[in-house]
């Protein structure tokens, strides 16, 4: 008898899916934060470490949780005031949650969409963050081999946490920066047609809104028509909303839960949303994840799947108290997006003098960030080049968009909510001697052949991989960049006429 | 419209486990609010020692005050989403892990992927080892919940390992055989076998004979072993608890890739509501990829930082555990001995928060059918919420799993009290015969007949 190599044992002695790499991690998107970890920035200890820009976090508002939370003893079951819960609540495991956690939840998300809507407390149901939530949906919404249409860029995780374990197949619908990434009817029925000629059954449209990376809202009647497309289709729409309170200055965010109200015949067995405390209060490692959905059968047994990542009812405890507190809530929310606008401004003041374009949106934690004419070629390879320069030699890890699946190469997701004022000055100055390094490796190039300077000036032979021809090809297309005018009417509207 | 996973309902929460919970939770038994409710003792939960955690908290109010070595560390806990885990978790997870060991295992903190919930560490494990249609081999009867856990998302099968009353259920190298077999004639690829030591819900811990058994076994077929280990911190009487990995040292298996253990504070500590669990692997692969997996149900930062100052507190784990334990004897021999006067017999236990009552001789037939009509009785009739065996895959009728620790003394008098009449009742109906309606009996036809019904149609929406 043969002997198995080691490898074709170890093959056979897991599952496929741990032996292979549908986690997504091997991608070179990994490289960025692992410089990070390897050499993370600090003001005083390492200031010439890697600044890491590739984490939406909103770090802005720890400041008021904490204090709410030390004014609030009895919010937690470790306290004097608190500790008579603690039995109750340490065996408390009921897939339904603590009513008080749904109620206060229901609330929240009714206040993070100006209470233009009603939120039904018993179809809330938990999950382990956004991640398990939306492969909850995606288990109960597809099979294995079905698939769901995502617009592009889209977030680097949907990869995993829609495919890997469910085997769902996701569908991009491609977006173009022509009209600043708008998701058009052409654009999904072309993605329909694909799925269709490669016999991939489509299940459901998913978006995310607001989006990541884009950091843009969709405007009421690209919801409308997006319902509509779904509604028409009989296909699930899945949105995802955890930005919701992210919104600040002119943008306005629109829940598709206000939209079904104005799409007449709307069958609401097809809608679900996605949503979390994560981004919205700044609380990720609390892992508050919501799956709301309107259809009855998928509550049902999306609550018998949260068993395997419930929400720690220490957690739902604490949440069901902040949440309940009105006047905390509607000051966090309103001092939030003040704090998120002015750390935005700060950014893009810093990027519009240097000249360097972003896609205009008022949402999220990070901006789309436009360094196409930095790129020697307009391909991919092009791009990683720019991100590693960024990442190794700039030393600010940012998201390069063929992570998330932005079918044009040059766009960068840049975040901003998770640091201080400080960190964002030094950033914005490595930026600003990154570019003017650039501008004089152009000037020099353009000059007249001169005597050899007496000192040989230190080369930076990274820049030569670069497209040197920076200041002149400054982009203002169509109005959707920076750093001029308001977005225009939604081309899926001109569509209709 | 959605998918198989929702339409074929294989979730496994209809089976009558969970039936019973949904009764109880319509008329729940209170001393003073609903004393003629239903009494729960399906439901494993360990509320004997809160008392102990209690006031360990009042003696450190500083774990709260989210205040550590004078820095707040609120906002790190916050921002927390690392999927390795607070390293100080981990550690002090690896600690209370060895504790319970008496020291004879070791535990490596990166060995351990943290899950929310045993529920998350094992349906991970499958996801880890198995491929959909491939199987584990489990003793039985074994833990309903494993048919949803291991099964429902996974695709994988279990295919039961028989054991039987008549040698105090110990797993014999015939039976594996036998599981190995059938697997294989329905076409099944066997990738492991999980056993639970100590066995919900036998209330047994595995002795050293049968791990060495079990460990060459899974040597030699070079398939996975799996000890769901969640009950080891409840043995209260001997033999002492075992674990796996203590036997596979003795063998020199230690380090074996094949070997993984499931842990969690659900059971030992009485913290259901917190969702602790984990796996712990000497499989780098296996942590690896059981790590990423763990995204979908990581522990909460919060729940990480209060569980790590309370179990780096050696003095206190050290005292809660045995304390714990002589709780658990103490509740768990006043079950036996009021089943005793009952004339009702239990397999001898050493651990867990339940008793394996053997209620063979009131079946009115050697059947399932029998045992299933005198659990409605009992549910119903009696007042108790039990789980029958059947819901175990027990292969013999007649035999309950009835829990005792997460009920109060009185509680335990006043069910122990139900079981008295209602087995006097029982004799009663015997010896006068079906002549002699009585209107008790009349009721109690009426009763299951209501029940019965109720049952088939009901669908089950608790959790267990």
């Amino acid at each position: 008898m043969v002997a198995l190599t080691a490898a074709k044992q170890d093959q056979n002695l897991l599952s496929r899916m741990a032996a292979g790499d549908g986690h997504g991690e091997n991608s070179a998107y990994f490289d960025g934060w692992k410089a990070y970890e390897e050499n993370p920035f600090h003001p005083i200890d390492r200031p010439d470490g890697v600044i890491q820009m590739g984490l939406a976090e909103n770090q802005l508002c720890g400041d008021l949780m904490r204090k709410w939370i030390l004014e609030h003893p009895e919010a937690s079951i470790c306290t004097a005031e608190g500790v008579n819960h603690f039995s109750d609540i340490a065996i408390f495991q009921d897939y339904h949650g603590l009513p008080e956690f749904r109620q206060a939840v229901a609330k929240f998300m009714e206040k993070t969409r100006n209470n233009k809507v009603k939120f039904d407390p018993d179809r809330i149901v938990m999950s382990g963050g956004a991640t398990g939530a939306h492969e909850t949906v995606a288990f109960c919404l597809a099979n294995p081999g079905d698939g769901f249409l995502v617009p592009t860029p889209y977030y680097p995780g949907f990869d995993r946490d829609l495919r890997w374990r469910t085997g769902v197949n996701l569908v991009p619908v491609t977006c173009h920066s022509s009209n600043g990434f708008k998701i058009t009817v052409e654009a999904l029925e072309a993605a329909y047609e694909n799925a269709r000629v490669s016999n991939i059954p489509v299940k459901g449209l998913l978006i995310t809104n607001p989006s990541n990376p884009l950091g843009t809202t969709l405007d009421r009647d690209c919801l409308k028509s997006l319902v509509k497309f779904t509604n028409d289709k009989r296909i699930h729409l899945i949105a995802d909303e955890i930005y919701a309170a992210t919104t600040f200055g002119e943008s306005e965010f629109i829940s598709v839960a206000e939209v079904i109200e104005e799409v007449p015949d709307c069958n609401r067995d097809l809608i679900h949303i996605v949503y979390s405390l994560s981004k919205d209060m700044g609380l990720p490692g609390l892992r508050v994840g919501i799956v709301y959905s309107y259809n009855d059968r998928v509550v049902q047994i999306a609550r018998k799947m949260s068993s395997f990542g419930l929400v720690s009812s220490q957690t739902q405890h604490l949440i069901a108290k902040m949440l309940s507190d009105d006047d905390f809530v509607d000051e966090f929310i309103r001092k939030s997006k003040l704090r998120l606008a002015a750390r935005h401004a700060e950014l893009t003041t810093g990027l519009d003098g240097l000249g360097i374009g972003w896609l205009k949106a008022g949402a999220g934690l990070f901006i789309w960030m436009d360094l196409r004419n930095l790129l020697k070629t307009a391909t991919f390879d092009s791009e990683m080049e720019l991100w590693r320069v960024i990442v190794h030699k700039v030393k600010l890890n940012v998201s390069p968009g063929g992570s998330c699946h932005c079918n044009e190469p040059g766009w960068f997701r840049v975040c901003f909510a998770n640091m201080d004022h400080k960190t964002m000055e030094t950033a914005l100055e490595r930026i600003r001697v990154f570019t003017s390094q650039l501008e004089e490796e152009s000037l020099k190039l353009t000059k007249p052949m001169a005597a050899p300077p007496m000192v040989a000036k230190k080369k930076m032979c990274w820049q030569s991989s670069l497209r040197l021809s920076f200041k002149d090809t400054r982009r203002f297309d169509e109005g959707f960049f920076s750093p001029r005018s308001p977005v225009p009417q939604s081309p899926l509207v001109r569509a209709q006429i | 419209m959605l998918s198989s996973k929702v339409i074929n309902e294989s979730h496994g929460q209809d089976s009558s486990y969970f039936l019973g919970w949904q009764e109880y939770e319509k008329n729940p038994f209170h001393e003073t609010l609903n004393p003629s409710g239903i009494v729960q003792m399906g439901l494993a939960e360990n509320q004997l020692s809160f008392d102990l955690i209690e006031s360990w908290l009042d003696d450190h109010p500083e774990v709260l005050g989210l205040k550590k070595n004078e820095e707040s560390v609120f906002k790190h806990l916050a921002l927390f989403q690392d999927y390795h885990g607070l390293p100080a978790f981990k550690i002090a997870m690896a600690k209370f892990m060895e504790k319970i060991r008496g020291s004879k295992v070791k535990f490596n903190a990166n060995k351990m992927v943290l899950t929310a919930g045993s529920t998350s560490a094992n349906e991970t494990l499958m996801f880890c080892l198995a491929n959909p249609g491939d199987a584990f081999l489990i003793p039985a009867p074994y833990y309903p919940g494993f048919d949803r856990d291991l099964k429902w998302r996974t695709g994988v099968e279990i295919v039961p390992i028989h054991c039987v009353s008549s040698n105090g259920y110990k797993i014999t190298k015939e039976a594996l055989e036998d599981a190995y077999e059938r697997a294989h004639k329905l076409n099944l690829k066997v990738k492991g076998v999980l056993i639970t030591n100590p066995s919900n819900p036998l209330g047994t811990s595995t002795t050293r004979d049968e791990l060495d058994l079990l460990l060459t076994f899974t040597s030699a077929k070079k398939i996975h072993m799996v000890g769901d280990e969640i009950y080891s911190g409840t043995v209260f009487d001997t033999p002492e608890f075992t674990s796996v990995l203590e036997v596979a040292k003795d063998k020199n298996m230690d380090l074996d890739e094949k070997i993984h253990v499931v842990y969690s504070l659900s059971k030992d500590l009485g913290l259901p509501g917190f969702r602790v669990g984990l796996i712990y692997s000497n499989n780098e692969k296996v942590v690896s990829a059981a790590t990423k997996m763990s995204s979908f149900g990581l522990i909460s930062s919060q729940t990480q930082h209060l569980l790590a100052n309370l179990l780096s507190d050696e003095r206190f784990t050290t005292k809660y555990l045995e304390e714990n334990r002589k709780r658990l004897r103490e509740r768990r021999d006043r079950l036996v001995s009021g089943l005793k006067k009952a004339g009702i017999g239990c397999l001898k236990s050493n651990g867990g928060l339940f008793c394996w009552v053997d209620l063979r001789h009131l079946l009115t037939s050697n059947t399932f059918e029998a045992e299933h009509s005198l659990w409605t009785k009992i549910v119903c009739e009696v007042g108790l919420n039990i789980s029958p065996g059947s819901s175990c895959h027990s292969d013999e009728p007649g035999w309950f799993r009835v829990c005792f620790a997460n009920i109060s003394d009185q509680t335990l008098e006043v069910a122990m009290d139900r079981v008295h009449g209602f087995v006097e009742a029982m004799v009663m109906n015997t010896n006068h015969g079906k002549q002699k309606r009585t209107m008790w009996d009349s009721r109690r036809r009426s009763l299951i007949n209501k029940w019965v019904s109720k049952l088939s149609s009901v669908q089950c929406e608790s959790e267990r």
